[in-house]
């Protein structure tokens, strides 16, 4: 076979310890199959992942970042998952203006008993992202529109 | 304390005793008709006349309402008091002849037949005597003040006011209860002739729920009891020896510490009339499982006995398994316990109507604990017969006279791959097991998870199936699942022994993932202040800084992750951690 015919991404997944590593556990349990190129970094919380790790795991190859979490009201934490999403939505703009496709970040909520979910975010998000290419492929910057006030306002 | 003599026998009272109970107390009768021990004493029948002894001679007094006083000297059957009793029974004999109760007090007094005609005979054996004990417990007791009397002399009779229908009745049947003759009698429309289980609701205003009941007390229903009505009755209160009924007692929330908590809240069941095809509560004998179980009960409304709505025994009955459950459309779940009790039934139908024929309609047997296999072959040589598959509907079968109240069920029998009809005089519905209709508030309130069935979730599935993710928080029985009866008692006992154990341990270890703030880094920019959900960072105004509270942090990490100076640490989540794990996995390729 040809070795070379498939592009295997490396995606890291920042998963919350109470909701989406516990669903990711049941995928587990059940037997389901999800990509192996998804790989889990356990975090207490969903708020917790601060958006340099995020940059950090571009910056060692990472071809794309998951961050899961709670479903919002759900939080353990009561509103970790909040914190997140602000967090998230506003890298997806820093992304943007370092070229990186802002798609190579995703953001799900998924619940303890969301095992059939987990695996099918981590099949599609791969398959999105194999579907994208290396990230050192995208050596041209992508052009940057112009920042309006209001959207930065998240 | 009151000395007096009665009948010769010397005998102490308490001040304000009427002779009439010093006399009760001492045993010696003295008859009464108007008396009655819940009203106030009234002397209108003159029937207790005693002798009393004066300094210069005697005078006849009525026992129940006079008082006793010190020195008096009571007789009871002297021959005055025999002859003033004669008299009076004999002018209510003449006008009551045939009235049960005038007619024992005249035999009492060696009376047969009176020497006058009274122009007010009435000789229905039933007839108001006016004792007015009805008048008077309606205003003393009930306090409706519902029935007085009108008119004087021979000529006064009890009425209404203005002889209508009173407004101011409350039906509570206290009137009835005390009438002596039984001219006022309290029979509810609906009541004759009906055992009061039909009436479907509590008789008495006060009772206790089922014979099981834990605690066994009874209960007070505020919309049945009197004194909620009229504020007066509480006779309950004086006939309670325990002083324990307390009518001002309202419903208190209590607000109680605790370390831990079970969330055993159980389950509802489905709403079987949802499925209309199967004709709940639009058929007339389709029962759902629980109305079975009550009407099985030996304390039920039928006593225990299997009864079709018309009173008599079912000839054939269809018990419906998975109403609710396994199904795409309501739920996809296994109620689990359904397959166990609809055997039971069966066993229980063919027990107390041997006769009858019962069909059990499937789709998978699912006997799956200690023993519940060789009950379903039990059950099978019982003659219960079982049909593998999903009911279609259950439809009034025919219009001729014999088919009356009977019932046709479609379905196909999967085994023999055809469709079947069978004639049934009973449907039982095995309904399924569903969360609590409050379960969505009650997970919100204690930050519970739920699967997706909609149970509360339990810490892992197979490694810690009572725990939940919230530590000191368990959860036992329906609440986290179907289950039977085996299985809650196992899952509650293991639920606290584990918190037990905490306890006897006496001290809870926490986690040591815990945040905390390195305060030469910290700029006392109070970004983390308001983001902790808990509270657990406090600023120091002398010092400048934040400071983290350690036994309030629970260690989520959220201000770890906004600090701009990277003054904060996460506790096993620290930012080098979760970097060199960063390294690991992407410098594998």
């Amino acid at each position: 076979m040809n070795q070379q015919a498939r592009f295997e991404p490396r995606i890291v997944g920042f998963l919350c310890n109470w909701c989406s590593y516990t669903g990711a556990d049941l995928a587990g349990v059940s037997r389901m199959k999800s990509a192996p190129n998804l790989r889990t970094i356990r975090v207490m919380c969903s708020g917790r992942v601060d958006p340099t790790l995020v940059l950090r795991a571009f910056q060692l190859g990472a071809d794309g970042v998951l961050v899961a979490g709670c479903h919002p009201g759900d939080c353990h934490y009561q509103e970790g998952n909040y914190k997140a999403m602000r967090r998230v939505l506003l890298l997806k703009r820093v992304l943007r203006q370092f070229g990186i496709d802002e798609r190579r970040l995703r953001l799900e909520w998924i619940s303890a008993s969301e095992g059939e979910k987990f695996a099918r975010v981590a099949n599609e998000f791969t398959e999105q992202i194999r579907a994208l290419g290396p990230l050192q492929a995208e050596a041209a910057p992508v052009a940057e529109p112009e920042l309006q006030l209001e959207e930065v306002r998240v | 304390m009151i000395s007096l003599t009665i009948n010769g026998t010397r005998t102490q009272v308490r001040k304000g005793t009427t002779i009439l109970q010093a006399a009760k107390f001492l045993e010696i009768p003295i008859p009464t008709l108007c008396y009655h021990p819940w009203l106030k004493p009234f002397g209108a029948c003159r029937v207790c006349v005693v002798q009393v002894q004066r300094p210069h001679g005697y005078e006849l007094l009525t026992a129940c309402n006079i008082p006793c006083e010190e020195g008096m000297i009571v007789q009871t059957d002297t021959e005055p008091v025999r002859q003033a009793r004669r008299v009076v029974v004999e002018l209510m004999l003449a006008r009551w002849p045939n009235v049960p109760v005038v007619r024992k007090l005249a035999a009492e007094v060696g009376l047969e037949k009176p020497r006058f005609i009274s122009e007010m005979r009435d000789e229905a054996p039933d007839a108001c005597i006016l004792c007015l004990r009805c008048v008077r417990i309606c205003e003393e007791v009930v306090g409706a003040c519902a029935l007085g009397y009108e008119d004087r002399g021979i000529k006064r009779r009890v009425v209404t006011p203005f002889d209508q229908e009173s407004e101011a009745c409350v039906a509570c049947g206290a009137c009835a209860h005390v009438c002596p003759t039984s001219h006022i009698r309290f029979e509810p429309e609906d009541y004759r002739g009906k055992p009061p289980e039909f009436l479907l609701g509590p008789n008495t205003a006060i009772y206790v729920t089922t014979p099981q009941a834990v605690p066994k007390v009874p209960r007070i229903d505020r919309d049945a009891c009197i004194h909620f009505k009229t504020d007066g009755c509480q006779k309950c209160v004086e006939v309670c020896e325990a002083k324990a009924v307390k009518h001002e007692m309202t419903d208190e929330e209590l607000e109680i510490e605790v370390g831990q908590i079970l969330v055993a809240t159980g389950y509802d069941l489905f709403d079987a009339s949802v499925m209309a095809q199967y004709g709940y509560g639009r058929l007339d004998n389709i029962y759902t499982a629980l109305d079975i179980e009550r009407m099985l009960n030996a304390t039920g409304p039928t006593g225990g006995q299997i009864r079709l709505k018309n009173g008599r025994p079912p000839r054939a009955v269809g018990i419906i398994h998975c109403v609710g459950s396994r199904d795409e459309n309501y739920r996809r779940y296994c109620s689990r316990v359904c397959c166990m009790y609809a055997l039971k039934f069966a066993h229980l139908i063919k027990e107390r109507c041997p006769e009858a024929e019962v069909y059990n309609f499937y789709i998978d047997m699912r006997a799956f604990g200690k023993g519940y296999e060789e009950f379903y072959s039990r059950v099978l040589h019982e003659g219960a017969n079982v049909i593998r598959g999903k009911v279609a509907e259950v439809v009034q079968a025919g219009w001729s006279k014999q088919d009356e109240g009977t019932l046709l069920i479609r379905c196909e029998d999967t085994l023999i791959g055809k469709f079947r009809e069978i004639p049934v005089d009973m449907v039982i519905l095995c309904n399924a097991i569903e969360p609590q209709r409050d379960a969505e508030r009650v997970a919100r309130l204690f930050g519970l998870s739920r699967s997706p069935d909609g149970f509360f979730l339990e810490r892992h599935p197979k490694l810690d199936p009572v725990a939940t993710s919230s530590d000191g928080l368990f959860v036992a029985g329906c609440a986290q699942g179907p289950k039977d009866i085996p299985d809650t008692v196992a899952q509650a006992s293991a639920a606290a022994a584990r918190m037990l154990a905490t306890i006897a341990k006496g001290v809870v270890e926490i986690d040591p993932v815990r945040a905390e703030i390195n305060e030469e880094y910290c700029s006392g920019c109070r970004v983390c202040n308001a983001l902790c959900p808990y509270e657990a960072i406090e600023y120091l105004e002398d010092r400048k800084v934040s400071r983290v509270n350690s036994a309030l942090c629970k260690g989520c990490g959220t201000c770890v992750a906004a600090c701009p100076a990277g003054a904060i640490t996460g506790y096993g989540f620290s930012d080098s951690q979760l970097q060199a794990e960063l390294e690991g996995l992407l410098t594998v390729r």
